[in-house]
Protein backbone atom coordinates (compact mmCIF):
# COMPACT_ATOMS: atom_id res chain seq x y z
CA UNK A 1 0.00 0.00 0.00
CA UNK A 2 1.23 3.34 -1.03
CA UNK A 3 1.59 5.57 1.41
CA UNK A 4 3.04 9.45 1.65
CA UNK A 5 3.82 9.43 5.13
CA UNK A 6 6.80 10.07 6.13
CA UNK A 7 8.86 9.85 9.43
CA UNK A 8 8.65 13.70 10.32
CA UNK A 9 11.91 13.23 13.00
CA UNK A 10 14.10 11.92 10.89
CA UNK A 11 13.18 14.02 7.79
CA UNK A 12 13.70 17.01 10.52
CA UNK A 13 17.03 15.93 10.95
CA UNK A 14 17.95 15.09 7.52
CA UNK A 15 17.02 18.07 6.40
CA UNK A 16 19.22 20.25 9.19
CA UNK A 17 21.86 18.25 8.39
CA UNK A 18 21.20 19.25 4.62
CA UNK A 19 21.16 22.94 5.27
CA UNK A 20 24.23 23.17 7.17
CA UNK A 21 26.45 20.76 5.19
CA UNK A 22 25.62 22.13 1.96
CA UNK A 23 25.83 25.54 3.19
CA UNK A 24 29.60 25.04 5.76
CA UNK A 25 31.26 23.68 2.72
CA UNK A 26 31.19 26.78 1.15
CA UNK A 27 31.79 28.70 4.04
CA UNK A 28 28.00 29.83 4.72
CA UNK A 29 26.47 29.74 8.37
CA UNK A 30 23.56 32.24 7.74
CA UNK A 31 20.74 31.96 5.54
CA UNK A 32 18.10 34.53 4.47
CA UNK A 33 14.50 33.52 3.11
CA UNK A 34 11.14 34.80 1.68
CA UNK A 35 8.48 34.15 4.45
CA UNK A 36 5.11 34.38 3.06
CA UNK A 37 2.78 32.89 6.07
CA UNK A 38 2.40 30.39 4.40
CA UNK A 39 3.05 26.26 5.34
CA UNK A 40 6.17 26.03 2.99
CA UNK A 41 7.91 29.11 4.13
CA UNK A 42 7.08 28.86 7.28
CA UNK A 43 8.81 25.26 7.50
CA UNK A 44 11.84 25.76 5.23
CA UNK A 45 12.27 28.92 8.12
CA UNK A 46 11.46 26.32 10.93
CA UNK A 47 14.69 24.16 9.58
CA UNK A 48 16.81 27.29 8.81
CA UNK A 49 15.93 27.99 12.56
CA UNK A 50 17.43 24.66 13.96
CA UNK A 51 20.28 24.42 11.19
CA UNK A 52 21.99 27.67 11.88
CA UNK A 53 20.50 28.82 14.90
CA UNK A 54 17.44 31.85 15.11
CA UNK A 55 19.90 34.59 15.21
CA UNK A 56 21.44 33.46 11.87
CA UNK A 57 18.34 33.49 9.57
CA UNK A 58 16.64 36.65 8.14
CA UNK A 59 12.83 35.74 7.26
CA UNK A 60 11.94 38.50 4.69
CA UNK A 61 8.04 39.78 4.13
CA UNK A 62 7.68 41.05 0.84
CA UNK A 63 3.97 42.12 0.74
CA UNK A 64 2.69 43.88 -2.57
CA UNK A 65 0.26 46.65 -1.95
CA UNK A 66 -2.76 43.72 -2.82
CA UNK A 67 -1.51 41.05 -0.61
CA UNK A 68 -3.67 39.96 2.06
CA UNK A 69 -3.41 41.27 5.54
CA UNK A 70 -3.67 37.92 7.02
CA UNK A 71 -0.20 36.76 5.31
CA UNK A 72 2.02 39.20 7.22
CA UNK A 73 0.06 38.62 10.39
CA UNK A 74 0.75 34.60 10.05
CA UNK A 75 4.26 35.47 9.06
CA UNK A 76 4.49 36.98 12.19
CA UNK A 77 3.10 34.50 14.43
CA UNK A 78 5.63 32.45 12.52
CA UNK A 79 8.57 34.36 13.17
CA UNK A 80 7.88 34.86 16.53
CA UNK A 81 6.92 31.35 16.90
CA UNK A 82 10.94 30.40 16.07
CA UNK A 83 12.28 33.54 17.58
CA UNK A 84 14.58 34.75 13.54
CA UNK A 85 15.62 37.99 12.67
CA UNK A 86 13.13 39.67 9.91
CA UNK A 87 13.00 42.39 8.02
CA UNK A 88 9.79 44.18 6.11
CA UNK A 89 10.18 44.86 2.07
CA UNK A 90 7.41 46.39 0.18
CA UNK A 91 7.56 45.24 -3.13
CA UNK A 92 4.75 47.38 -4.25
CA UNK A 93 6.56 50.61 -5.63
CA UNK A 94 9.29 48.10 -7.40
CA UNK A 95 7.04 46.32 -9.37
CA UNK A 96 4.14 49.06 -9.59
CA UNK A 97 7.38 50.53 -11.26
CA UNK A 98 7.69 47.95 -14.09
CA UNK A 99 3.82 47.06 -14.17
CA UNK A 100 2.74 50.79 -14.61
CA UNK A 101 5.26 51.98 -17.01
CA UNK A 102 4.08 49.24 -19.45
CA UNK A 103 1.07 48.86 -18.54
CA UNK A 104 0.74 45.07 -18.01
CA UNK A 105 -2.73 43.93 -16.56
CA UNK A 106 -2.55 40.03 -17.04
CA UNK A 107 -2.98 38.40 -13.79
CA UNK A 108 -0.25 36.01 -14.72
CA UNK A 109 2.52 38.77 -15.96
CA UNK A 110 1.80 40.55 -13.15
CA UNK A 111 1.94 37.54 -10.13
CA UNK A 112 5.25 36.54 -12.15
CA UNK A 113 6.55 40.12 -11.86
CA UNK A 114 5.82 40.08 -8.02
CA UNK A 115 7.69 36.61 -7.81
CA UNK A 116 10.75 38.17 -9.76
CA UNK A 117 10.80 41.16 -7.61
CA UNK A 118 11.06 39.09 -4.01
CA UNK A 119 13.56 37.01 -5.96
CA UNK A 120 15.79 40.34 -6.33
CA UNK A 121 14.89 41.33 -3.17
CA UNK A 122 16.54 38.21 -1.65
CA UNK A 123 19.42 37.55 -3.63
CA UNK A 124 20.32 41.31 -2.73
CA UNK A 125 19.74 40.50 0.87
CA UNK A 126 22.11 37.46 0.23
CA UNK A 127 25.13 39.06 -0.64
CA UNK A 128 24.59 41.90 1.92
CA UNK A 129 23.56 39.20 4.61
CA UNK A 130 26.63 36.71 3.39
CA UNK A 131 23.60 34.42 3.72
CA UNK A 132 22.92 31.40 1.14
CA UNK A 133 18.72 31.85 -0.11
CA UNK A 134 16.79 29.34 1.10
CA UNK A 135 14.28 28.13 -1.10
CA UNK A 136 10.82 26.59 -0.45
CA UNK A 137 9.28 25.00 -3.13
CA UNK A 138 7.92 21.61 -2.47
CA UNK A 139 8.30 18.32 -4.86
CA UNK A 140 4.23 18.93 -5.92
CA UNK A 141 4.46 22.29 -7.24
CA UNK A 142 7.97 21.73 -8.73
CA UNK A 143 6.43 18.45 -10.78
CA UNK A 144 3.49 20.35 -11.75
CA UNK A 145 5.28 23.47 -12.69
CA UNK A 146 3.69 25.90 -10.06
CA UNK A 147 5.84 28.12 -9.67
CA UNK A 148 7.32 30.91 -11.06
CA UNK A 149 10.84 30.44 -13.09
CA UNK A 150 13.78 32.71 -11.41
CA UNK A 151 10.76 33.81 -9.04
CA UNK A 152 9.71 31.51 -5.98
CA UNK A 153 11.94 28.88 -7.17
CA UNK A 154 14.89 30.27 -7.12
CA UNK A 155 17.34 29.77 -4.09
CA UNK A 156 20.76 28.58 -3.50
CA UNK A 157 19.61 25.20 -1.18
CA UNK A 158 16.25 23.97 -1.22
CA UNK A 159 15.31 21.76 1.62
CA UNK A 160 11.49 21.13 0.38
CA UNK A 161 12.15 20.12 -3.19
CA UNK A 162 11.28 16.38 -2.29
CA UNK A 163 8.57 16.30 -0.17
CA UNK A 164 5.35 16.45 -1.64
CA UNK A 165 2.57 18.89 0.24
CA UNK A 166 1.15 16.60 2.41
CA UNK A 167 4.77 16.07 3.51
CA UNK A 168 5.09 19.40 4.07
CA UNK A 169 1.74 19.34 6.50
CA UNK A 170 3.33 16.65 8.35
CA UNK A 171 6.79 18.00 9.08
CA UNK A 172 5.29 21.46 9.76
CA UNK A 173 3.01 20.06 12.76
CA UNK A 174 6.01 17.87 14.06
CA UNK A 175 8.02 21.51 13.80
CA UNK A 176 4.91 23.11 15.83
CA UNK A 177 4.64 25.92 13.86
CA UNK A 178 1.22 27.93 14.37
CA UNK A 179 -1.92 26.42 13.33
CA UNK A 180 -3.09 29.14 11.72
CA UNK A 181 -0.88 28.56 8.91
CA UNK A 182 -1.09 24.77 9.01
CA UNK A 183 -4.93 24.67 8.51
CA UNK A 184 -5.32 27.77 6.10
CA UNK A 185 -6.09 27.14 2.27
CA UNK A 186 -2.52 27.10 0.49
CA UNK A 187 -2.37 30.10 -1.80
CA UNK A 188 0.55 31.81 -4.03
CA UNK A 189 -1.17 35.64 -2.99
CA UNK A 190 -0.24 37.18 -6.10
CA UNK A 191 -3.84 38.40 -6.32
CA UNK A 192 -6.66 39.06 -4.51
CA UNK A 193 -8.67 35.57 -3.22
CA UNK A 194 -6.12 33.17 -5.09
CA UNK A 195 -6.21 29.89 -3.94
CA UNK A 196 -4.05 26.65 -5.12
CA UNK A 197 -6.07 24.23 -5.28
CA UNK A 198 -9.42 26.33 -7.17
CA UNK A 199 -6.26 27.24 -9.76
CA UNK A 200 -5.01 23.84 -10.20
CA UNK A 201 -8.22 22.28 -10.37
CA UNK A 202 -7.96 19.62 -7.81
CA UNK A 203 -6.38 19.61 -4.04
CA UNK A 204 -3.09 18.85 -3.17
CA UNK A 205 -3.86 15.52 -1.87
CA UNK A 206 -5.59 14.42 -4.83
CA UNK A 207 -2.62 15.27 -6.84
CA UNK A 208 -0.25 14.05 -4.23
CA UNK A 209 -1.54 10.54 -4.01
CA UNK A 210 -1.02 10.53 -7.58
CA UNK A 211 1.97 12.07 -7.95
CA UNK A 212 3.36 9.28 -5.33
CA UNK A 213 2.64 6.42 -7.52
CA UNK A 214 3.50 8.15 -11.11
CA UNK A 215 6.83 9.80 -10.29
CA UNK A 216 8.00 7.87 -7.63
CA UNK A 217 7.01 4.25 -7.96
CA UNK A 218 6.82 4.66 -12.10
CA UNK A 219 3.14 3.39 -12.67
CA UNK A 220 1.87 3.20 -15.88
CA UNK A 221 -1.02 4.87 -17.10
CA UNK A 222 -3.00 1.83 -17.43
CA UNK A 223 -1.91 1.11 -13.65
CA UNK A 224 -3.31 4.30 -12.46
CA UNK A 225 -6.38 4.20 -13.79
CA UNK A 226 -6.98 0.97 -12.39
CA UNK A 227 -5.89 2.03 -8.86
CA UNK A 228 -8.85 4.44 -9.09
CA UNK A 229 -7.21 7.59 -10.83
CA UNK A 230 -9.66 9.00 -13.47
CA UNK A 231 -7.77 9.12 -16.88
CA UNK A 232 -8.67 12.11 -17.53
CA UNK A 233 -6.53 13.37 -14.25
CA UNK A 234 -3.94 11.11 -14.88
CA UNK A 235 -3.67 12.61 -18.58
CA UNK A 236 -3.78 16.46 -17.43
CA UNK A 237 -1.07 16.03 -14.43
CA UNK A 238 1.50 14.18 -16.80
CA UNK A 239 1.05 17.07 -19.45
CA UNK A 240 1.51 19.46 -16.86
CA UNK A 241 4.49 17.59 -15.67
CA UNK A 242 6.45 17.50 -19.23
CA UNK A 243 5.58 20.93 -20.04
CA UNK A 244 7.16 22.60 -17.22
CA UNK A 245 10.81 20.43 -17.43
CA UNK A 246 12.06 23.60 -18.37
CA UNK A 247 11.45 25.32 -15.34
CA UNK A 248 13.14 22.37 -13.51
CA UNK A 249 16.82 22.39 -15.67
CA UNK A 250 19.55 24.86 -16.19
CA UNK A 251 19.65 26.96 -19.70
CA UNK A 252 19.66 25.02 -22.51
CA UNK A 253 23.36 25.71 -23.75
CA UNK A 254 24.26 24.60 -27.77
CA UNK A 255 26.74 22.20 -28.33
CA UNK A 256 29.50 24.04 -30.69
CA UNK A 257 33.19 22.49 -29.03
CA UNK A 258 34.00 19.19 -27.30
CA UNK A 259 32.84 19.96 -23.56
CA UNK A 260 30.43 21.60 -23.17
CA UNK A 261 28.72 22.78 -19.66
CA UNK A 262 25.92 20.86 -18.44
CA UNK A 263 26.82 18.17 -21.19
CA UNK A 264 30.15 17.32 -21.21
CA UNK A 265 31.58 19.56 -18.77
CA UNK A 266 30.59 17.44 -15.62
CA UNK A 267 31.05 18.55 -12.22
CA UNK A 268 28.98 18.64 -8.84
CA UNK A 269 28.72 22.29 -6.86
CA UNK A 270 30.43 20.29 -4.47
CA UNK A 271 33.62 20.17 -6.65
CA UNK A 272 36.58 20.25 -4.59
CA UNK A 273 34.55 21.17 -1.15
CA UNK B 1 43.25 -15.27 13.69
CA UNK B 2 43.57 -12.10 16.45
CA UNK B 3 42.92 -9.13 14.72
CA UNK B 4 42.00 -5.84 16.41
CA UNK B 5 39.84 -3.52 13.25
CA UNK B 6 39.06 -0.20 13.08
CA UNK B 7 36.38 0.85 10.33
CA UNK B 8 36.38 4.71 9.70
CA UNK B 9 32.63 6.11 9.02
CA UNK B 10 34.04 8.94 7.35
CA UNK B 11 33.35 12.18 5.21
CA UNK B 12 35.46 13.18 2.27
CA UNK B 13 36.02 16.59 0.45
CA UNK B 14 35.04 15.70 -2.90
CA UNK B 15 38.11 15.30 -5.82
CA UNK B 16 40.17 17.13 -3.07
CA UNK B 17 43.21 14.02 -2.82
CA UNK B 18 45.17 16.56 -0.55
CA UNK B 19 42.56 16.93 1.88
CA UNK B 20 41.26 13.74 2.01
CA UNK B 21 44.81 12.19 2.42
CA UNK B 22 45.33 14.54 5.88
CA UNK B 23 41.99 13.11 7.09
CA UNK B 24 43.54 9.51 6.35
CA UNK B 25 46.71 10.10 7.84
CA UNK B 26 45.07 11.63 11.32
CA UNK B 27 42.37 8.52 11.65
CA UNK B 28 45.47 5.81 10.76
CA UNK B 29 48.08 7.97 13.52
CA UNK B 30 45.24 7.52 16.03
CA UNK B 31 44.69 3.82 14.96
CA UNK B 32 48.02 3.11 15.49
CA UNK B 33 48.08 5.08 19.04
CA UNK B 34 45.79 3.03 19.38
CA UNK B 35 47.13 -0.54 18.75
CA UNK B 36 44.63 -1.24 15.89
CA UNK B 37 46.08 -3.90 13.78
CA UNK B 38 43.48 -2.92 10.29
CA UNK B 39 42.32 0.18 9.68
CA UNK B 40 39.47 0.29 7.16
CA UNK B 41 37.71 3.25 4.97
CA UNK B 42 35.04 3.43 3.00
CA UNK B 43 34.68 3.16 -0.93
CA UNK B 44 36.68 6.38 -2.85
CA UNK B 45 37.57 7.11 0.69
CA UNK B 46 40.28 9.14 -1.16
CA UNK B 47 38.66 11.17 -3.53
CA UNK B 48 34.68 11.41 -2.71
CA UNK B 49 32.36 9.62 -4.60
CA UNK B 50 30.04 11.52 -7.44
CA UNK B 51 33.07 12.49 -9.90
CA UNK B 52 32.01 13.00 -12.69
CA UNK B 53 34.66 14.50 -15.05
CA UNK B 54 36.90 14.20 -11.71
CA UNK B 55 37.39 10.58 -11.93
CA UNK B 56 39.95 10.38 -14.61
CA UNK B 57 41.88 13.87 -12.75
CA UNK B 58 42.41 12.26 -9.42
CA UNK B 59 42.77 8.78 -10.34
CA UNK B 60 46.44 7.44 -9.26
CA UNK B 61 48.60 4.77 -10.01
CA UNK B 62 49.62 1.92 -7.63
CA UNK B 63 53.11 3.38 -7.14
CA UNK B 64 51.45 7.02 -6.43
CA UNK B 65 53.71 9.67 -4.86
CA UNK B 66 50.50 10.37 -2.93
CA UNK B 67 50.78 7.10 -1.65
CA UNK B 68 54.12 7.14 0.24
CA UNK B 69 52.66 8.47 3.90
CA UNK B 70 50.12 5.31 3.59
CA UNK B 71 53.01 2.92 2.82
CA UNK B 72 55.11 3.98 5.06
CA UNK B 73 52.48 3.84 8.03
CA UNK B 74 51.39 0.63 6.46
CA UNK B 75 54.56 -1.14 8.26
CA UNK B 76 53.40 -0.49 11.94
CA UNK B 77 49.35 -0.76 10.87
CA UNK B 78 47.52 -2.60 7.92
CA UNK B 79 45.03 0.14 5.88
CA UNK B 80 42.29 -0.68 3.21
CA UNK B 81 41.17 2.34 1.82
CA UNK B 82 39.22 3.55 -1.60
CA UNK B 83 40.71 5.50 -4.39
CA UNK B 84 40.61 5.72 -8.28
CA UNK B 85 43.19 3.63 -9.58
CA UNK B 86 44.94 4.51 -13.20
CA UNK B 87 46.26 1.38 -14.97
CA UNK B 88 49.09 1.09 -16.72
CA UNK B 89 46.41 0.50 -20.32
CA UNK B 90 44.64 3.95 -19.08
CA UNK B 91 41.47 2.36 -17.37
CA UNK B 92 40.28 3.48 -13.96
CA UNK B 93 38.96 1.55 -11.46
CA UNK B 94 36.91 2.11 -8.54
CA UNK B 95 39.51 0.64 -6.15
CA UNK B 96 40.06 -0.70 -2.80
CA UNK B 97 43.66 -1.36 -1.73
CA UNK B 98 45.04 -2.61 0.92
CA UNK B 99 48.48 -1.62 2.04
CA UNK B 100 50.48 -3.82 4.63
CA UNK B 101 54.42 -4.19 5.21
CA UNK B 102 55.09 -0.57 3.55
CA UNK B 103 53.58 -2.13 0.02
CA UNK B 104 50.14 -1.81 -1.60
CA UNK B 105 49.19 -5.79 -1.50
CA UNK B 106 45.78 -6.25 -3.18
CA UNK B 107 43.65 -4.09 -5.32
CA UNK B 108 40.46 -5.03 -5.28
CA UNK B 109 38.80 -3.20 -8.66
CA UNK B 110 34.92 -3.12 -8.29
CA UNK B 111 33.57 -5.50 -9.98
CA UNK B 112 29.38 -4.72 -10.00
CA UNK B 113 29.80 -0.35 -11.16
CA UNK B 114 26.36 0.59 -10.43
CA UNK B 115 24.33 2.73 -13.41
CA UNK B 116 21.21 3.18 -12.70
CA UNK B 117 18.72 5.94 -10.54
CA UNK B 118 21.44 8.13 -9.39
CA UNK B 119 23.81 6.67 -10.35
CA UNK B 120 26.46 6.25 -13.25
CA UNK B 121 29.37 4.63 -12.75
CA UNK B 122 30.22 2.71 -15.66
CA UNK B 123 30.14 6.14 -17.66
CA UNK B 124 33.47 7.10 -15.86
CA UNK B 125 34.92 3.42 -14.83
CA UNK B 126 36.36 0.30 -15.73
CA UNK B 127 34.94 -2.75 -14.03
CA UNK B 128 37.42 -5.08 -12.15
CA UNK B 129 36.64 -9.11 -12.81
CA UNK B 130 38.00 -10.87 -10.26
CA UNK B 131 37.26 -11.87 -6.64
CA UNK B 132 39.89 -12.36 -4.79
CA UNK B 133 40.85 -13.40 -1.15
CA UNK B 134 43.89 -12.01 0.28
CA UNK B 135 46.19 -13.15 2.81
CA UNK B 136 46.65 -10.74 4.88
CA UNK B 137 48.92 -10.82 7.28
CA UNK B 138 45.94 -10.28 9.68
CA UNK B 139 43.64 -13.09 8.33
CA UNK B 140 42.18 -13.61 4.68
CA UNK B 141 39.49 -10.89 3.64
CA UNK B 142 37.22 -10.65 0.81
CA UNK B 143 37.05 -6.69 -0.39
CA UNK B 144 33.71 -6.23 -1.60
CA UNK B 145 32.65 -2.74 -2.94
CA UNK B 146 29.19 -1.23 -1.98
CA UNK B 147 27.25 -2.78 -5.48
CA UNK B 148 29.03 -5.58 -5.47
CA UNK B 149 27.54 -6.85 -1.98
CA UNK B 150 24.25 -6.49 -4.54
CA UNK B 151 25.57 -9.69 -6.43
CA UNK B 152 25.87 -13.37 -4.91
CA UNK B 153 28.68 -13.74 -7.00
CA UNK B 154 31.65 -12.46 -5.04
CA UNK B 155 30.31 -13.31 -1.21
CA UNK B 156 29.97 -16.58 -2.73
CA UNK B 157 33.39 -16.96 -3.82
CA UNK B 158 35.20 -15.53 -1.02
CA UNK B 159 32.76 -18.25 0.83
CA UNK B 160 34.38 -20.82 -1.55
CA UNK B 161 37.94 -18.94 -0.61
CA UNK B 162 37.11 -19.63 3.13
CA UNK B 163 37.65 -15.82 3.89
CA UNK B 164 37.65 -14.96 7.68
CA UNK B 165 35.50 -11.78 6.91
CA UNK B 166 34.13 -10.12 4.10
CA UNK B 167 35.02 -6.06 4.10
CA UNK B 168 32.28 -4.19 2.13
CA UNK B 169 33.73 -0.41 1.65
CA UNK B 170 30.71 1.14 0.52
CA UNK B 171 29.81 5.18 -0.54
CA UNK B 172 25.99 4.18 0.05
CA UNK B 173 23.15 7.12 0.01
CA UNK B 174 20.84 6.96 2.43
CA UNK B 175 17.07 7.17 1.02
CA UNK B 176 13.84 6.35 2.19
CA UNK B 177 12.35 8.26 4.73
CA UNK B 178 8.80 6.53 4.58
CA UNK B 179 7.15 4.75 7.49
CA UNK B 180 7.00 0.87 6.70
CA UNK B 181 9.82 1.56 9.29
CA UNK B 182 12.47 3.20 11.40
CA UNK B 183 15.08 5.14 9.96
CA UNK B 184 16.30 4.99 6.51
CA UNK B 185 15.05 2.51 4.58
CA UNK B 186 18.31 2.03 2.51
CA UNK B 187 20.26 1.16 5.96
CA UNK B 188 17.62 -1.41 6.58
CA UNK B 189 18.28 -3.41 3.16
CA UNK B 190 21.50 -2.98 3.70
CA UNK B 191 21.85 -4.73 7.67
CA UNK B 192 19.21 -7.29 5.79
CA UNK B 193 21.51 -7.82 2.91
CA UNK B 194 24.93 -7.96 5.84
CA UNK B 195 22.69 -10.59 8.10
CA UNK B 196 21.86 -12.71 4.93
CA UNK B 197 25.62 -12.93 3.70
CA UNK B 198 26.89 -13.95 7.33
CA UNK B 199 24.72 -16.43 7.87
CA UNK B 200 24.93 -17.82 4.58
CA UNK B 201 28.69 -17.54 4.60
CA UNK B 202 29.68 -18.55 8.00
CA UNK B 203 31.71 -15.64 8.12
CA UNK B 204 32.24 -12.03 9.27
CA UNK B 205 30.71 -9.35 7.63
CA UNK B 206 32.37 -5.94 8.23
CA UNK B 207 30.40 -2.83 6.21
CA UNK B 208 31.64 0.86 6.41
CA UNK B 209 29.84 3.34 4.77
CA UNK B 210 30.38 6.92 4.26
CA UNK B 211 28.92 10.19 5.97
CA UNK B 212 28.38 13.76 4.69
CA UNK B 213 26.84 15.05 1.75
CA UNK B 214 27.32 15.70 -1.99
CA UNK B 215 24.95 17.64 -3.57
CA UNK B 216 21.64 17.12 -1.66
CA UNK B 217 22.73 13.33 -1.51
CA UNK B 218 23.68 12.01 2.04
CA UNK B 219 25.57 8.92 2.86
CA UNK B 220 23.79 6.71 5.35
CA UNK B 221 26.60 6.01 7.70
CA UNK B 222 25.07 2.41 9.63
CA UNK B 223 28.96 1.00 9.51
CA UNK B 224 28.28 -2.07 11.42
CA UNK B 225 29.73 -5.30 12.15
CA UNK B 226 27.93 -8.71 11.66
CA UNK B 227 29.43 -12.19 13.67
CA UNK B 228 29.54 -15.52 11.52
CA UNK B 229 26.28 -16.39 13.36
CA UNK B 230 24.29 -14.13 11.94
CA UNK B 231 24.18 -11.55 14.64
CA UNK B 232 25.17 -7.92 15.01
CA UNK B 233 28.32 -7.25 16.91
CA UNK B 234 28.18 -3.20 16.59
CA UNK B 235 26.74 -0.68 14.57
CA UNK B 236 27.34 3.17 14.22
CA UNK B 237 23.80 4.66 14.55
CA UNK B 238 23.36 8.18 12.82
CA UNK B 239 25.19 10.32 10.62
CA UNK B 240 28.04 11.66 11.89
CA UNK B 241 31.61 10.80 11.42
CA UNK B 242 32.45 7.70 13.72
CA UNK B 243 34.59 4.38 14.07
CA UNK B 244 33.86 1.20 15.35
CA UNK B 245 36.24 -1.56 16.82
CA UNK B 246 35.43 -4.87 15.94
CA UNK B 247 37.95 -7.80 17.29
CA UNK B 248 38.13 -10.56 14.57
CA UNK B 249 39.13 -13.86 16.28
CA UNK B 250 39.18 -17.73 15.14
CA UNK B 251 37.28 -19.30 17.45
CA UNK B 252 34.24 -17.55 17.18
CA UNK B 253 34.51 -18.43 13.26
CA UNK B 254 35.54 -22.04 13.96
CA UNK B 255 32.47 -22.35 16.37
CA UNK B 256 29.82 -21.00 13.88
CA UNK B 257 31.50 -23.46 11.25
CA UNK B 258 31.30 -26.14 13.55
CA UNK B 259 27.61 -25.23 14.46
CA UNK B 260 26.17 -24.74 11.05
CA UNK B 261 29.67 -26.22 8.82
CA UNK B 262 27.79 -24.81 5.36
CA UNK B 263 30.99 -24.81 3.51
CA UNK B 264 31.70 -28.43 4.04
CA UNK B 265 28.08 -29.34 2.48
CA UNK B 266 28.23 -26.77 -0.32
CA UNK B 267 28.84 -28.58 -4.11
CA UNK B 268 30.40 -25.84 -5.82
CA UNK B 269 30.98 -28.34 -8.97
CA UNK B 270 26.82 -28.28 -9.52
CA UNK B 271 27.22 -24.65 -10.40
CA UNK B 272 30.33 -24.84 -12.04
CA UNK B 273 28.76 -27.56 -14.32
CA UNK B 274 25.63 -25.64 -15.25
CA UNK B 275 27.06 -22.54 -15.41
CA UNK B 276 29.82 -24.35 -18.44
CA UNK B 277 26.47 -26.25 -20.04
CA UNK B 278 24.86 -22.58 -20.70
CA UNK B 279 27.89 -20.89 -21.53
CA UNK B 280 30.37 -23.25 -22.18
CA UNK B 281 34.05 -22.91 -21.58
CA UNK B 282 34.84 -18.75 -20.93
CA UNK B 283 37.41 -16.38 -21.97
CA UNK B 284 40.04 -15.73 -19.02
CA UNK B 285 38.75 -12.87 -17.43
CA UNK B 286 40.74 -9.16 -18.44
CA UNK B 287 42.35 -8.78 -15.23
CA UNK B 288 41.91 -11.99 -13.32
CA UNK B 289 44.37 -10.76 -11.17
CA UNK B 290 44.30 -7.41 -10.30
CA UNK B 291 46.65 -7.28 -7.77
CA UNK B 292 50.13 -4.59 -8.28
CA UNK B 293 52.78 -7.27 -9.06
CA UNK B 294 50.37 -8.98 -12.35
CA UNK B 295 49.38 -5.05 -13.07
CA UNK B 296 53.18 -4.19 -13.50
CA UNK B 297 54.05 -7.82 -15.51
CA UNK B 298 51.36 -6.55 -18.26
Amino acid sequence: MTSLDVQPELVSDLLERFLAAESGKFGFDRAVLGLSGGIDSAVSCALAARAFGPENVLAVMMPYRTSNPDSEAHAREVIDALGVRWKKVDISAMVDGYLEQEGIEERMRRGNVMARARMVVLYDLSAAERALVIGTSNKTEILLGYSTQFGDAASALNPLGDLYKHQVVQLARHLDLPASVIDKPPSADLFEGQSDEDELGFTYDEVDRLLVRMIDERFSEEELVRAGFERSFVDSVARRIVINQYKRIPPIVAKLGQRTVNQDFRYLRSWGH
Amino acid sequence: MDCLIRLVQADATLGNLSANLDAHLTHIDQAIEDRVDLVVFPELSLTGYFLKDQTAEVALANDAELFAPIRERSKTISIALGFVERARDGRVFNAVGLFEDGELVHVHRKVHLVTYGMFEEARDLAAGEAFQVVESKHGRFGFLTCEDAWHVDGGYLYFLGGADAIIVCSAGPGRGVGTGGEGLASNRVWATLQDAMSILFRTWILYVNRVGWEDGVVFGGATRAVDPFGRENALLEGLDPGQLRVHVTSDMLERARTQTPLRRGEKPWILARELSRRWGTLPQAEDEDASPEKEADR
